[in-house]
């Protein structure tokens, strides 16, 4: 951390407080609705709706999509569901009626968008779909997805253990929250691939929410049950493995190698636990997703959309601990 | 008035010795805890093994104590409260701030320990005085008021943090506060020996002083207690306080445990946990007479049926269920009505 940081960091804290004494009137002030800055005409201008600001992942994935939209040219209006679909209808609608020149639309839930995505259709706003998709009866109503697969994320995941361990390993898995889309994909994803491998077994398969803190007691609870049967950690996401990885410490073990440590996500504590050699392998989550965004909105916006596939997955990366070193200071999140 | 009034009813109670085991508030949480450890120790025999590792001991019932730290201190707090009639429902966004707080200084500034535990402590001032006097001056519904911190709370916390999970690294490693949540003293984890002196702190406050009384009797009747010149504003203030207090320890608990501020988690729905303890173990939701030990013996239940549910293996999906399912049984088990219909029952079965 710069001094510069750690200057604005201690009036952070110390303007925090005083926010403290005068709560009531806390809530942000750009909620739903779409900050309209009017001005530079000869821009396209993009709305941007987001599901809200969940962590370190979702915070680069923001800032990803508004770099790209400069780079590339357009003005972007950005709208914050803080987690509520009911937000980022009304912000979509507003957009609509703003007459923007397109839409993308980074959708809290899978279903629900019909009605609003027709209104944008009517009024001829393509819409693009980002990160999560989208499950609507007329697939025309938008243009196209992009995304990350995160069921070929536990594919991935498993295939990389299956030659770290040469197919024979007993498996705990951290799950993440019960229901989410990417904790049944990264589930299913996994299973599918060790499915044909006999020699891998799960032995214990338990949620711990994404969190860092979940991940250390579950672990806790498995390291009690299971003691030394345990050759594999495989954690939903990075922080579920990160507070694992305190755990096996804790049981006196070391982490890495005593236990094999794979997840899922690719943000910067993973790479640090790497680097330290505690982690074995994350599978990388990508959300800097603006920039092929942006891409795609320049060959909507010039009518090219021909060959344009319905779906765009991003290509994930796996990054192992041997080579952690060398790739941790480029990344961005 | 309302004291004598109460000591007349304890005297009711406790007049033959079987009344007062079977009338006991704290007898049905026993009972659920024996049987949940009694179904460990037939499915689980691993539960209760006990091992010397690294000079400290390590097993599941030393997690149990472990991972129920927060959960029982949170409960100490929320008792006081409910005990008034209240309820705090900020608690968990306190322990985000609290834990944002530690972490900030710890990283940003060299204040260590004497910079961290007056900021959280201020904290705790704070966020206890907003939540008291919404309360007890302004006269807002205690669900609404604390509503407000909760909401408000977790984005403050953000805010601190700046949307980002702060890990204390290496480098502003602090030896103390490394021990709050990780240390181990006597062989047991030191957040035992924090919730143990917290406990024994709090009773010994209320029980051998008369504030446990007024507390009771504000939460049995307020304007009585107003008129027999109990100070109920204040009293109220200070039991926001004294939660607020307890969240903060609580956050930096949890903090210092996985070695980060993690705003967006930490402390989401320990709320309603120390909720769940405090009625589970007995105390009311509408107020008067509450039991430390029950809320203690609550906390400890919850984090058992917790552990067991981990340990056992059962499915995360469907893990609220049995759960849910033991805290049932312990509230009916509570519910005069339903012992009295049950009582009848069982008469009538036994006569026929």
């Amino acid at each position: 951390m710069s001094t510069h940081s750690r200057m604005t960091r201690q009036w952070l804290a110390v303007g925090s407080m005083i926010m403290l004494s005068i709560i009531g009137c806390s809530s942000k002030s750009d909620s739903s609705s779409a900050d309209g800055s009017s001005g530079e005409n000869d821009k396209p201008v993009i709305g941007f709706v987001q599901t809200g600001s969940e962590g370190d992942w979702r915070k680069a994935h923001t800032v990803s999509v508004r770099e790209a939209a400069e780079a590339a040219g357009y003005e972007l209006r950005f709208a914050d569901g803080q987690a509520k679909q009911e937000n980022q209808i009304k912000a979509l609608s507003s957009f609509v009626a703003q007459g923007v020149d397109g839409i993308i639309l980074a959708p809290l839930v899978e279903t629900g968008w019909d009605n609003v995505l027709e209104k944008a259709k009517k009024r001829n706003i393509p819409v693009l779909i980002l990160d999560r998709q989208v499950d609507v009866k007329d697939d025309s109503l938008f243009v196209t997805y992009i995304g990350a697969d995160t069921y070929n994320e536990g594919r991935l995941a498993a295939e990389w253990l299956i030659e770290k361990t040469g197919g024979k390993a007993k498996v705990v898995e951290l799950q993440g929250t019960p229901g989410a889309s990417p904790t049944i994909n990264r589930y299913n994803g996994f299973r599918d691939v060790i499915g044909e491998e006999s020699g891998i077994e799960i032995i214990a398969s338990q949620s711990g929410d994404f969190r860092r803190s979940k991940g250390k007691e579950v672990m806790e609870a498995f390291l009690k049950k299971h003691g030394d049967e345990i050759d594999v950690v495989y954690a939903h996401n990075d922080d579920m493995a990160i507070g694992a990885i305190q755990a096996i410490e804790d049981a006196g073990k070391k982490p890495g190698d005593d236990i094999i440590l794979v997840s899922i996500d690719g943000v910067r504590a993973a790479f640090e636990a790497m680097v330290e050699g505690k982690l074995n392998c994350t599978v990388e989550c990508n959300p800097l997703q603006g920039p092929m965004a942006f891409e795609a909105m320049d060959k909507i916006l010039s009518g090219d959309i021909g060959d344009m596939p319905k779906k765009q997955m991003i290509k994930d990366e796996v990054y192992e601990r041997e080579n952690a070193k060398e790739v941790i200071d480029s990344r961005k999140y | 008035m309302t004291e004598s009034n109460q000591n007349a009813e304890v005297n009711r109670t406790s007049s033959n010795a079987f009344g007062k085991v079977m009338g006991s508030r704290i007898l049905w949480p026993l009972v659920s805890l024996v049987v949940v450890l009694v179904f460990n120790a037939i499915f689980i025999p691993s539960f209760f093994t006990i091992e010397v590792r690294d000079g400290a001991f390590y097993g599941s019932l030393i997690d149990v104590v472990n991972r129920g730290s927060i959960g029982i201190i949170l409960a100490l707090g929320m008792t006081l409260v409910i005990a008034t009639g209240g309820v705090d429902l900020s608690v968990g966004s306190v322990m985000a701030i609290s834990g944002a707080v530690a972490a900030l200084i710890l990283t940003e500034t060299d204040l260590g320990m004497w910079g961290l535990l007056p900021s959280v402590l201020l904290v705790a001032l704070l966020a206890g005085l907003m939540n008291g006097v919404l309360v007890a001056y302004l006269q807002i519904q205690p669900i609404i008021a604390t509503l407000i911190l909760m909401v408000s709370g977790r984005g403050i916390a953000k805010f601190i943090t700046g949307e980002k999970i702060i890990t204390i690294g290496d480098e502003s490693h602090n030896y103390y506060f490394d021990f709050i949540g990780k240390g181990h003293l006597f062989g047991l984890p030191f957040t035992v020996t924090l919730f143990a002196v917290l406990f024994l702190l709090t009773c010994l406050l209320v029980r051998a002083t008369s504030l446990g009384l007024f507390i009771e009797s504000v939460g049995a009747n307020e304007t009585a207690s107003r008129a027999s010149g109990i100070a109920d504003r204040r009293i109220k203030i200070a039991v926001y306080i004294f939660a607020a207090f307890c969240a903060v320890i609580a956050g930096l608990i949890d903090c210092s445990n996985i070695n980060a501020a993690d705003t967006m988690n930490a402390g989401v729905f320990t709320e309603l946990d120390a909720i769940f303890a405090v009625v589970v173990g007995g105390t009311s939701l509408t107020g008067g007479r509450f039991s430390l030990t029950g809320s203690l013996i609550g906390a400890i239940l919850l984090q058992t049926l917790m552990t067991t549910l981990y340990t056992y293996g059962v499915p995360s999906d469907v893990a609220p269920v049995p759960k849910s399912l033991v805290i049932i049984a312990v509230c009916l088990l509570q519910s005069p009505v339903f012992r009295s219909k049950a009582r009848r029952l069982v008469g009538r079965g036994a006569t026929a």
